[in-house]
């Protein structure tokens, strides 16, 4: 039935891509780190991802953003696989991802995840001391001497700027620190596997103004290591954190493209609609 | 405003208040009684010759070691065979089987085991046990307990995992947890608590059981060691002595049921505290 959007949706990124390399001409050559190819999602007999093509450019933030049940959290919880936990729920098409196809059903699920990391909206710390929420992912794939697996976690917390914080408290309960903290623990456990890509789910969407301006920050400071992709429902956010914005509408990407272009310079309707308030 | 609709709803209320108030008292007068009663009789035959001799033939000194000890050992042998049967099964049904037809099959099942008299596992295990061995023995009785302790544990396992969040077996396999990892690692360690309590609580209920261990260790006169022997412990022995004519069985049978009490309160007292601190 969407048939029609398939050759529709494809080439109408093309030029908008070509736009955005000569505005930053300047800047080095990007790298298409993940590819989305036509990528749909089924819910059962539910389809809530209809033929998905994007770019996700290595050492970027991708923002995902759309009103609810778009299917922005759907499409992010399919690079790592996530769904896969759940019986009925399917994808198809590809996604490439270093030569490698994410989808394939002998992806070894595991490798993926510990290369494509994710951070979830509510904050999940595990229930052990902070040191061991952070180390317990190292330890999946790494046997480390204690000091150097203490370098790693301290390294980890300073990243996620939650070392000062924590320091002197390391193995007390992940439990008892504040949400915000929560946050950034969560964080400092997805990059201390030295993922490629960092998803975020929502992550500031239970937390107070100044633990997301904390976050935010702290996204802005891994991009210069990670590819990120960030799903929000606050499109402030998404113009201060990201480079590239995608904009979906009931399980179809309307516009991608530069943040800015986007955001001042929509080609669609539908997302000047959004951007403005009109809906959503 | 009408003030007699309000009056009578207040009236209605304090009425109620008090036979609930009633209620409650009744219930911890009985319980008191019972308690105090026991503590009564059974702190009279208390002394240091209890834990250091055997069962006396009537009117001679005597203690209750060897049924202490068949106690302790068989309810042991329970505990240790029925626990992890009990584990394994409630971390199918609420990691592996969630939604299978065999978890609701398991599920009913053991409802009814849980509800099962214990007498009809004790004549259980005497048809295949005790006949097949052609004698009674302390194998058998802690079979019999392990055929009680396995469905509390079953249950208290499958609901204490279904308590642990998805989010949190979500945010484990995302950093490329294998299954068994995050249930090994993150779901067992926040059901922890619940998990223990449920293996306290068993262990509280065999250790008072008379009927499954009529059929299976029978009882003893003598000190025993031998597993393959019938094998003496308090329930039988309190069973045996109370309905005795001699009064100093009789003292004895009333010292064997404090200690079965206060042994039950310690666990349950133990599982409370259990309870409460995951809850902080």
């Amino acid at each position: 039935m969407n048939e029609q959007t398939v050759p529709a949706a494809v080439p109408m990124q093309k030029p908008r891509l070509d736009m955005r390399d000569n505005h930053d001409a300047s800047r080095q050559a990007l790298v298409e780190k993940v590819s989305v190819r036509d990528v749909c999602f089924y819910y059962g007999d539910y389809m809530a991802l209809k033929h998905i093509s994007l770019p996700i450019y290595e050492r970027k933030v991708t923002a995902l953003i759309g009103p609810s049940g778009c299917g922005k959290s759907t499409l992010l919880r399919i690079f790592n696989r996530m769904y896969d936990l759940y019986p009925k729920q399917r994808a198809e098409g590809e996604i490439l991802f270093d030569g490698g196809n994410v989808l394939d059903p002998k992806q070894d699920l595991n490798l993926l995840r510990a290369r494509i990391g994710m951070v979830f909206q509510k904050p999940t710390p595990f229930p052990m001391s902070i040191y061991d929420n952070i180390a317990f992912g190292i330890r999946l794939y790494e046997r480390l001497p204690k000091s150097e697996m203490d370098d790693r976690v301290e390294s980890a917390l300073k990243r996620a700027a939650l070392w000062e914080e924590v320091k002197g408290k390391l193995n007390s309960s992940g439990l008892g620190l504040s949400g915000g903290q929560q946050q950034r623990l969560c964080i400092a456990r997805t990059i201390a596997v030295r993922p490629e890509v960092v998803l975020l789910d929502e992550p500031t969407s239970a937390l107070d103004p100044i633990a997301t301006a904390k976050v935010e920050e702290l996204i802005y400071q891994l991009k210069n290591d990670y590819t990120i992709v960030i799903v929000t429902h606050n499109m402030q956010q998404a113009a201060r954190v990201a480079d590239y914005t995608a904009f979906m509408y009931l399980g179809e990407l309307v516009e991608f493209g530069e943040t800015r272009q986007v955001f001042t310079k929509p080609t669609k309707s539908r997302t000047e609609d959004y951007i403005t308030g009109r809906f959503g | 405003m009408n003030l007699a609709i309000y009056k009578r709803r207040r009236v209605t209320n304090q009425v109620i208040m008090a036979l609930s108030w009633f209620a409650a008292a009744s219930g911890i007068f009985v319980l008191a009684l019972i308690l105090g009663t026991l503590v009564y009789k059974g702190v009279a035959g208390l002394s240091l010759k209890v834990f250091t001799q055997t069962t006396p033939p009537p009117g001679s000194d005597g203690g209750l070691l060897n049924a202490i000890y068949g106690s302790a050992i068989m309810t042991a042998l329970g505990t240790v065979i029925g626990t992890p049967i009990g584990i394994l099964a409630g971390t199918y049904m609420a990691e592996y089987g969630r939604g299978a037809r065999l978890t609701s099959v398991v599920r009913f099942i053991n409802d009814i085991l849980l509800s099962a008299p214990s007498i009809v596992i004790g004549l259980f295990v005497y048809e295949i046990l005790v006949v097949g061995m052609h004698h009674f023995s302390a194998w058998a009785g802690g079979v019999a307990l392990a055929v009680l302790v396995l469905p509390v544990v079953v249950r208290t396992t499958e609901d204490m995992l279904l308590l642990v969040p998805d989010s949190m077996r979500e945010a484990s396999a995302a950093l490329g947890s294998p299954r068994w990892v995050v249930i090994m690692q993150v779901a067992y360690r926040a059901a922890r608590a619940g998990m223990i309590t449920g293996v306290l609580l068993a262990v509280a209920r065999i250790t008072g059981e008379t009927a499954p261990l009529l059929f299976t260790a029978f009882n003893n006169q003598f000190m025993s060691t031998n597993m393959n022997a019938p094998m003496a412990n308090l329930p039988s022995v309190i069973f045996q002595f109370a309905l005795s004519p001699y009064a100093d069985w009789q003292k004895l049978a009333w010292t064997a049921a404090l200690l079965i009490t206060v042994a039950v309160l310690v666990l349950n007292i133990g599982a409370r505290a259990l309870t409460s601190s995951r809850n902080k």
